[in-house]
């Protein structure tokens, strides 16, 4: 199969970026997307000329660290697989394909299509957790969870942190993200203890990151390799109001010895 | 050949480590934070052990090339966890999960070692849980087990088939948790590309900044290694594409013994190759075993029809099929384990027997389960992986059979290491896939998790303050020190000279050179005049490597090509390794099948007598040959026996 591709190039953040048309030719319909890059690569080093830089690394779909803007759409035309998991067969001989960054505030660009998505892990450390240490901790079998509850839980938990939902929002909010860890572990008997306190950190801290906020278009859902519901944004929200409303203020409290 | 000591304590097997444990020496808490650890990689044994070092007040800096350390190739693994907590009344104990461990290795793995991970093994569970990862359940509430790989009892949780994902999440958000509150700090984008000794002791990494490409100069009073395994030497394998062996090279290099450099593991379940573009292979779980029938056709003349699609698997008899592992084991049929479901495909198909349109495949048919348990039961369980298969392949595994073949998967082999997960190199530790130690020539299904996160949760934070109780004088290190400086010149000099080298290939199709004869000559079945081939055929393509890989792009900037160039010079390097040490086992033993040494039946014939030791290589040099040394296995828990799945 032959392509034309339009691939965003950029040196670094500073610099400006624009499109760059490449073809490439004889590439299998079995191949994925990033071997078909991988091609152009290969081309391009054996001509003298600077390889397209773009994130991938397990090419499983679980790793999260591919992203990529495929004709307009986060991870490309297919819905429910990330883009290393995207193969040529979906885009007909002779396409056109557009291929851009992650574009939202929050994600500066690195090279070319690489971006930093740093902000997710610094949403994750402000509260993204049960505060337990190692050791010392009940039986497996302690506390019963009904297993529709954790089903949901993990439906929640399955999100690769790839940031398809910010880049598909209009605001570039990562709504869903952040909802999906705060279901997943206000779900849990063993997240509920410090779940006023975390869906609180967590949303002041995604305030602070550049995101924005949610209209409710739903495109998060609609891109999501992973297929995480809104439910998840809806009931950070729930949880958001009940923390704020009614959680007890947190005391500081002292200790000596 | 020198004798290797593992300094493992005294006493019998089931309480040496509870015995180390209250007799190790402790570090108090107002020294610890005077105490600086560097772990390098943050998959399962990473973050658990920065994590859990955070926790008890040590000042951890931790380093991973991906951009966030949730992204480690631990999160790749789907079927599950081991552990020995018996809930499904079984039989299960601590005891038969060694006993398992150690004959599924093929009896070439340390006792002590293999006992302390099936102790420790319950606590994981318990700590996953309050972490608050969503293990499988049943509707009372309580967790799920399954039985996997080859086990006779259920002793292993899971969560969906992203088991890997949910433990490595719950790894993650302890290793946030020590981030924000400021026990750890987190260098991400980072190659480690040299370790630094001072006096004899690891004090130390140099690091490429992968976005700058600034090399940087970390101190530490001890360096833990969790860079993962080495599969990557093959070129196609299921690891991550960035996986790689660097900092367990450099350190090599500087002293620490390379063990068991030939022991990898093929895996059985994955995604036949498809083409030459093919950059990497996808594993399907192994728990599709459980349900899965792998077979071939009896006759030639349906493999042609098959290959020329003229007609379809289901258009074969029953009476026609060769269910080839029911055939020679009917004792474990479809659950035999990884090493003889992958040798046994791998003999169909040199037969003439594979099928697919590259003749290079075997069926894994779901048909009769789906019969059987109903398409309902079949897609709760597997869904997601007959999806995926779905989407790779464009075909429908509830239609018809899946096509797989064995991939490299694991690499059991890794840093040589004592008791204490220590190297060679005092202050040097290394764990998870990284190190050598819990599973001998062959690893079980969901043991990696187990022993990764044993590693990291529960005895290196014993083991390391042990050698730390004695640094508590010594003062925080200065990068300004000579060694460092030395060191990271020689970084800097290694990178200019491997890109003024301006040849004319690139690394990728030098890297898939080497996994071709990796492959062909050190991959599932092994023989002498092949190694040797081997040996000149990589002695030439790292000659002609340093003469002639094309690097584009700068130093001091992002730059794929440069950070994968190093890692292909050391894959290079390893490889000989590799076909050395399978070159000097006599003997097949777990995935080292050397094809002089089989029984009449064509399993796998050990030699206990002359090799039932580990080998530890020392670097000699960059023209010499490394110097093998020994440690001997000494069973005195179990008896030796052939192991035999019939």
């Amino acid at each position: 199969m032959n392509f034309t591709l339009k691939i965003w190039r950029q040196k670094n953040v500073e610099a400006k970026g624009e499109l760059v048309t490449y073809d490439v030719s004889g590439i299998s319909p079995d191949s994925s997307f990033f071997e078909m890059l991988d091609t152009l690569n290969q081309t391009l080093i054996m001509t003298g000329g600077d390889p397209v830089a773009f994130d991938h690394d397990c090419r499983e779909g679980i790793c999260g660290t591919c992203s990529l803007y495929i004709n307009g759409r986060p991870h490309g035309p297919v819905k429910g697989v990330t883009t290393c998991q995207l193969h040529m067969r979906s885009f007909a001989h002779g396409n056109t394909i557009h291929i851009e960054p992650w574009r939202a505030k929050a994600f500066p660009i690195i090279r070319d299509l690489v971006v930093d998505r740093s902000a997710l892990d610094k949403i994750i450390q402000a509260g993204g957790y049960v505060s337990v240490n190692t050791g010392g901790v009940p039986d497996a079998n302690t506390i019963p969870i009904p297993k529709e509850k954790s089903e949901a839980a993990m439906d929640a938990a399955a999100c690769i942190g790839c940031g398809a939902c910010v880049a598909a929002c209009s605001n570039a909010a990562a709504m869903l993200f952040i909802g999906a860890k705060i279901s997943h572990l206000a779900l849990l008997p063993q997240g509920r203890v410090e779940a006023a306190k975390r869906v609180q950190k967590m949303v002041a801290c995604v305030d602070t990151l550049g995101f924005g906020n949610c209209s409710n278009t739903y495109a998060c859902e609609a891109e999501c390799p992973k297929g995480i519901s809104v439910v998840n944004i809806a009931r950070m929200n729930r949880e958001f109001i009940g923390a704020k409303l009614f959680s007890e203020k947190e005391k500081v409290i002292k200790v000596s010895f | 050949m020198a004798r290797l000591n593992a300094r493992i304590p005294e006493g019998p097997v089931a309480s040496k480590w509870s015995d180390y444990k209250s007799s190790c020496k402790l570090v108090n808490p107002s020294n610890k934070r005077k105490l600086d650890i560097i772990v390098v990689g943050t998959g399962l044994a990473g973050a658990s052990a920065a994590a859990s070092l955070g926790e008890l007040g040590y000042k951890v800096k931790v380093f991973c090339y991906q951009d966030s350390p949730r992204r480690a190739h631990s999160i790749a693994a789907q079927g599950g966890i081991n552990a020995a907590k018996n809930y499904p009344n079984d039989g299960d104990s601590a005891f038969r999960l060694f006993y398992d461990t150690i004959k599924g290795g093929d009896y070439r793995a340390r006792e002590a070692n293999v006992y302390r991970l099936a102790q420790v093994s319950n606590q994981i569970i318990d700590l996953c849980v309050a972490q608050g990862v969503p293990f499988a359940r049943e509707y009372g509430g309580l967790l799920a087990n399954r039985s996997f790989g080859g086990a006779q009892v259920s002793r292993t949780f899971y969560a969906r088939g992203q088991t890997g994902q949910q433990l490595l999440l719950g790894a993650y958000s302890a290793l946030s948790r020590q981030i924000a509150l400021g026990n750890v700090t987190l260098f991400n984008r980072r190659d480690v590309l040299d370790t630094v000794l001072v006096d004899g002791k690891a004090r130390g990494v140099i690091t490429r900044n992968l976005v700058t490409g600034e090399i940087e100069r970390h101190a530490a009073h001890a360096v833990v290694l969790a860079s993962g395994g080495y599969g990557n030497v093959f070129f196609l394998s299921t690891n991550a594409m960035g996986s790689n062996v660097t900092p367990a090279w450099s350190a090599f290099k500087k002293g620490a013994m390379f063990a068991n450099p030939c022991f990898t593991q093929i895996h059985p379940t994955c995604i036949p190759v498809h083409g030459d573009t093919q950059s990497k292979l996808t594993l399907m779980s192994e728990s599709l075993r459980n349900d899965g029938r792998i077979w071939v056709p009896l006759k030639k003349k349906d493999v042609e029809k098959l290959r020329n699609r003229s007609i379809k698997p289901s258009d074969i008899p029953e009476e026609d099929r060769d269910y080839y592992l029911e055939r020679r084991y009917p004792a474990f049929g479809n659950l035999v384990p990884r090493d003889v479901a992958s040798r046994a495909a791998k003999e169909r198909c040199d037969a003439g027997f594979g099928v697919g349109t590259t003749g290079v495949a075997v069926y894994l048919d779901f048909a009769d389960a789906i019969k059987r348990k109903g398409h309902d039961t079949i897609d709760a369980l597997y869904g997601n992986l007959f999806q995926m298969y779905e989407q790779i392949v464009a075909e429908n595994p509830y239609e018809t059979p899946m096509m797989i073949y064995p991939a490299v998967h694991y690499t059991m082999g890794g840093l040589w290491v004592d008791y204490e997960l220590m190297t060679t190199i005092p202050g040097l530790f290394a764990i998870g896939e990284c190190n050598f130690s819990d599973h001998g020539a062959n690893r079980l299904g969901a043991s990696a998790l187990m022993q990764g996160l044993a590693d990291g949760y529960f005895v290196l934070p014993y083991t390391i303050g042990n050698y730390l109780a004695a640094e508590i004088h010594t003062p925080r290190f200065d990068t300004d020190a000579s060694e460092f400086t030395i060191a990271a010149q020689g970084v800097t000099d290694r990178l200019k000279k491997m890109k003024e080298s301006a040849g004319k290939e690139s690394v990728d199709s030098f890297h898939r050179r080497l996994g071709k004869i990796m492959w062909e000559y050190c991959g599932m079945a092994r023989n002498d005049a092949g190694l040797t081939e081997a040996l000149y055929q990589i002695t030439e393509l790292r000659h002609e490597y340093a003469r002639g890989v094309r690097i584009p792009g700068g130093f001091d900037e992002y730059n794929p090509e440069l950070e994968k160039a190093c890692r292909v010079a050391d894959f290079i390097e390893l490889g000989e390794l590799m076909v050395r040490d399978a070159q000097q086992r006599k003997e097949s033993c777990g995935g080292h099948f050397r094809e002089e040494y089989q029984t009449s039946e064509g399993e796998a014939l050990r030699n206990d007598e002359r090799f039932a030791f580990v080998s530890a290589w020392e670097y000699k040099g960059r023209e010499v040959a490394a110097s093998l040394n020994r440690e001997d296995l000494q069973f005195n828990e179990i008896k030796l026996s052939q192991r035999s799945y019939k």
